[in-house]
């Protein structure tokens, strides 16, 4: 046997993949081979760090050395210096943006170094597709302890205790659904799990669907086996082809060391899992849409009662929960109700993953304990916004959720706070906005989401959503009218009265937090006509500043000819003929064009 | 895999596996720069690499570091084990191997003759 | 979009890839509601979901042809029209808005000459967006079939398309 001295960890989530660890995993063989040490050394393809922005990563163990944005030119390098010579490259290490410093060590890095990573612990620390490395870190033996050691109540006992609430976005608590499901009287049960995210902006699910899928299965046995159910599904949206192909292959190991399958650790519990993927449909993040669609069915929702646990898939009680819901159990179960419980605060426990994204320093995954301020993750965390500029506003939790502005940031980030300050917790997206985004463009967006992802069953999303759209968006082109503001809040207060489920109920939250926070971009929009932010485009137009040197590069570009003045004087744009496409002031080399 | 010990064995053999990427344990470093190459090192590492694993021991860590400045006492290995002072050895030839880790990573006695360096 | 009606004639007794429709059908056949998985993997076969094969499923399944119908339009995964050997999705997502992913979307529609939810005329690319591919930290983001690209600039548009033939 050989003595491995050096483990290099190439990360191949979805993210790195795109900025080539393919090749950067090619090129690490092929230099290790060439210095002669390659049988010294180990490479390693693991799952999504969410740390995505810089990727793609490479660590080194022993040292944990930590290189981003590697290229594959740079492989080289880092196994003559690093691997062979013993020598860091510093060039490669991340450098921190605030200070400027080359950091050697991952858990160093101020985006790290606040997180409390319970549930992404594995991500980017083991390879997903080997059951080996997830078994060396202690996996399975949640299952194992729970099957041979507790019965199904005591399961479902310490769920409770701990105080776990769904991640899905409602933050129901997980052991009381567990309990409903236990108790339904059924020869015939199923355990489901939601990852059908689809959210835009959020990303956590699909990391440790990626990163860990070990993990979710771990979950959803010891789920089975606390609600009587030996059968399971995961719903898995299409759009993520790489977690699909990571979850057969876990199945597959799982059920060849028989993890899964007939008998489990000789308990005679059973526990079977299918991959149900997706078609594309939002709605089928519904619970109830969602279970109509594994029946083969369009995605639609229905009224509950009936509740899933008492009558769900084809009828039988079913317990849904999400991807992170699941992700937590194994790690409640081996530890523990009591140390699960100190994470958190009073009524929320343990951690929350959260995917950092818009115009944010450190966009990625950062997990943290629940009670943290969101000013911590988006500050410290996330390294606050690019550019230097001003903090405008959080959107917390997809097309159902809120925009925050600056005043609501020391807010404690947990189900009670957000609920109590008219936010949710949602799925645990957080798109960071600076004064550059247009608040009345970003409310246009969210229900242009849900407008088309309305599935059309009843008559107040469907066409409630439609009209505000229409109203929205004659605001944006200039057409607002006097009172615009007013209907909006009135048909929102219909449609979160009247729609039949979350989709519908929630959509309206979007426009009624920007008109509640920033009510004066409405009326601007309206009353003078006027983008303040520079977004919306009929509102805006591209004019020439005193700083113009006269040099032309405008003119030479603009694609339809809207720029004229002569050399060296200052140019005018046409506005009847200016397309708005923002050549002009992108090719302007003394950023004289602005827009007003 | 039939019971929660099976499990248990299984894991205690797989951690081997994954020693590396976690923290502490014996760490033995190598000094790698030039003139450490020059005076054998890589031989010297390849030799307890062997010699560990031969003996089967799994959670020694080696590392390869750069020059650190005592050039004329290449090759040079240093040994940290857990909660003890960290001891440089010097001029360490392919012979020294096996005694170092026979007596000082196994035993936990230094090798007096071939000390250059304690640290604490 | 039209829907245009196209035969494939597959299943035609005498057509070679009748055989291949009825080893999907008989892997599903007798399970109970398995008609999404049906579809998934005609799709795979023919890149849309033709007409008359989609009349042929309905006879074998027993399922009505208006609940097929209904079950195709509700997806957005399911297509009734050729596609391109090519597909480009462009993230529209919340993060690749904020980070302008419309004007991706604006330079790969005037590259390519089509608006997007349409195919080229010599069918070497489909144009669509997608909401969120979940790789935000690289906004903005576009995917050629599987293959993401992340970090977008107008400029790099062309050199992607490229590629693909």
């Amino acid at each position: 046997m050989q003595h491995i001295r050096a483990h290099v960890l190439v990360c191949g989530g979805t993210g790195c993949k795109s900025s080539g660890s393919k090749e950067i995993q090619l090129n690490f063989a092929k230099y290790l081979k060439e210095f002669s040490i390659e049988d010294e050394i180990m490479i390693v393809e693991t799952g999504c760090h969410g740390f995505c922005a810089n990727g793609p990563l490479v660590t080194i163990y022993p040292e944990g050395t930590f290189y981003c944005r590697v290229k594959p030119d740079g492989v080289k390098e880092i196994v003559e210096s690093h691997l062979y010579k013993g020598q860091i490259v510093d060039r490669l290490l991340y450098n921190e943006p605030q200070t400027q410093g080359a950091i050697r060590n991952h858990s160093d890095i101020a985006f790290y170094k606040k997180q409390h990573r319970l549930i992404l612990a594995h991500c980017g620390l083991i390879n997903p597709e080997k059951i080996e490395e997830y078994i060396a870190f202690g996996g399975y033996m949640a299952l194992a302890k729970a099957v041979t050691t507790m019965t199904s109540d005591e399961v479902v006992d310490v769920i409770k205790k701990s105080g776990l609430r769904g991640r899905g976005g409602a933050g129901f608590s997980t052991g009381t659904k567990w309990q409903f499901a236990r108790n339904s009287v059924s020869d015939k049960k199923y355990v489901i799990c939601n990852a059908d995210e689809g959210d835009p902006g959020v990303f956590m699910d699909r990391s440790v669907l990626e990163g860990d899928p070990h993990r979710v299965l771990e979950g959803m046995a010891i789920c089975g086996y606390a609600i009587g159910a030996d059968e399971g599904y995961i719903y898995v949206r299409a759009e993520y082809p790489l977690a699909v192909k990571r979850l057969r292959i876990a199945i597959e190991q799982a059920e060849k060391m028989g993890l899964l399958g007939n008998n489990i650790f000789n308990s005679g519990f059973n526990f079977r899992l299918q991959i149900k993927e997706g078609a594309g449909a939002f709605v089928c993040g519904e619970e109830t849409a969602l279970m109509a669609s594994i029946e083969g069915k369009r995605g639609m929702p229905h009224p509950r009662p009936p509740f899933p646990a008492s009558s769900g898939l084809w009828g039988k009680p079913t317990n849904i929960n999400n991807v992170e819901t699941f992700a937590n159990v194994s790690e409640i179960i081996k530890n523990g109700a009591e140390w699960y419980c100190q994470f958190g605060t009073e009524t929320s426990k343990g951690t929350k993953v959260f995917a950092l994204t818009g115009k944010i320093n450190h966009t990625g995954l950062a997990e943290v304990p629940m009670g943290i301020s969101m000013r911590e993750i988006i500050f410290d965390i996330g390294g606050g916004i690019t550019n230097g500029k001003k903090f405008k506003a959080v959107q917390i939790g997809g097309p159902s959720g809120r925009c925050l502005p600056e005043s609501m940031l020391d807010l404690s980030v947990d189900y009670d706070s957000l609920t109590a300050a008219g936010a949710m917790m949602g799925s645990g997206g957080l798109v960071i906005m600076d004064e550059d985004t247009c608040m009345v463009d970003v409310a246009k967006f969210f229900l242009n989401f849900t407008q088309s992802e309305s599935c059309g069953k009843c008559t107040p999303c469907r066409e409630g959503t439609e009209r505000m759209l229409e109203i929205l968006t004659r605001i944006t082109e200039g057409q607002g009218r006097e009172g615009d503001i007013e209907l909006l809040e009135n048909l929102a207060k219909n449609i979160k009265e009247t729609a039949l489920c979350g989709l519908g109920q929630t959509a309206p939250n979007p426009v009624l937090s920007t008109i509640k926070y920033f009510r004066h971009e409405y009326e601007v929009h309206i009353q003078e006509k006027r983008c303040p932010a520079g977004v919306c485009e009929k509102l805006t137009n591209y004019v020439v500043t005193e700083t113009c040197k006269g040099c032309g590069l405008c003119a030479r570009n603009c694609p339809v000819k809207a720029i004229s003045g002569a050399v060296k004087q200052r140019h005018v744009i046409n506005t009847a003929v200016c397309i708005k496409c923002g050549t002009c002031m992108t090719n302007c080399p003394f950023k004289a064009i602005k827009k007003a | 895999m039939k019971s929660l010990a099976d499990l248990n064995d299984l894991r205690d053999k797989l951690q081997e596996s994954i020693n590396l990427r976690k923290k502490g344990g014996t760490v033995i470093i190598v000094g790698m720069g030039t003139c450490g190459i020059a005076a054998g090192a890589r031989e010297v590492m390849r030799a307890i690499l062997d010699e560990l694993a031969a003996r089967n021991l799994n959670d020694v860590k080696v590392i390869p570091t750069g020059c650190i400045g005592m050039c004329d006492k290449e090759v040079l290995v240093d040994v940290m084990r857990p909660g003890e002072s960290r001891i440089t050895y010097g001029n360490v030839k392919l012979a020294d191997v096996k005694k170092i880790i026979d007596d000082h990573i196994v035993n936990g006695r230094i090798v007096a003759n071939l000390v250059v360096k304690r640290k604490a | 979009m039209d829907i245009i009606e196209h035969k494939s004639g597959c299943c035609d007794s005498d057509n070679p890839e009748k055989a291949e429709v009825d080893a999907i059908l008989a892997k599903y056949i007798g399970e109970k509601w398995t008609l999404i998985p049906i579809l998934q993997e005609i799709q795979n076969l023919y890149n849309y979901l033709p007409k008359d094969v989609l009349e042929y499923v309905a006879i074998q399944t027993g399922i009505p042809i208006a609940d097929i119908y209904g079950v195709v339009t509700f997806y957005s995964l399911f297509h009734l029209n050729p596609r391109g050997r090519n597909i480009i999705r462009v993230c529209q997502g919340t993060a690749c808005h904020i980070c302008s992913g419309k004007t991706i979307l604006e330079t790969v529609e005037k590259e390519l000459g089509v608006k997007t939810g349409n195919a080229t005329a010599d069918l070497r690319f489909t144009l669509e967006t997608v909401v969120c591919v979940g790789a935000c930290g690289l906004a903005p983001v576009m995917q050629v079939n599987e293959e993401t690209y992340g970090r977008l600039t107008a400029d790099r548009v062309a050199e992607i398309l490229q590629k693909y033939q």
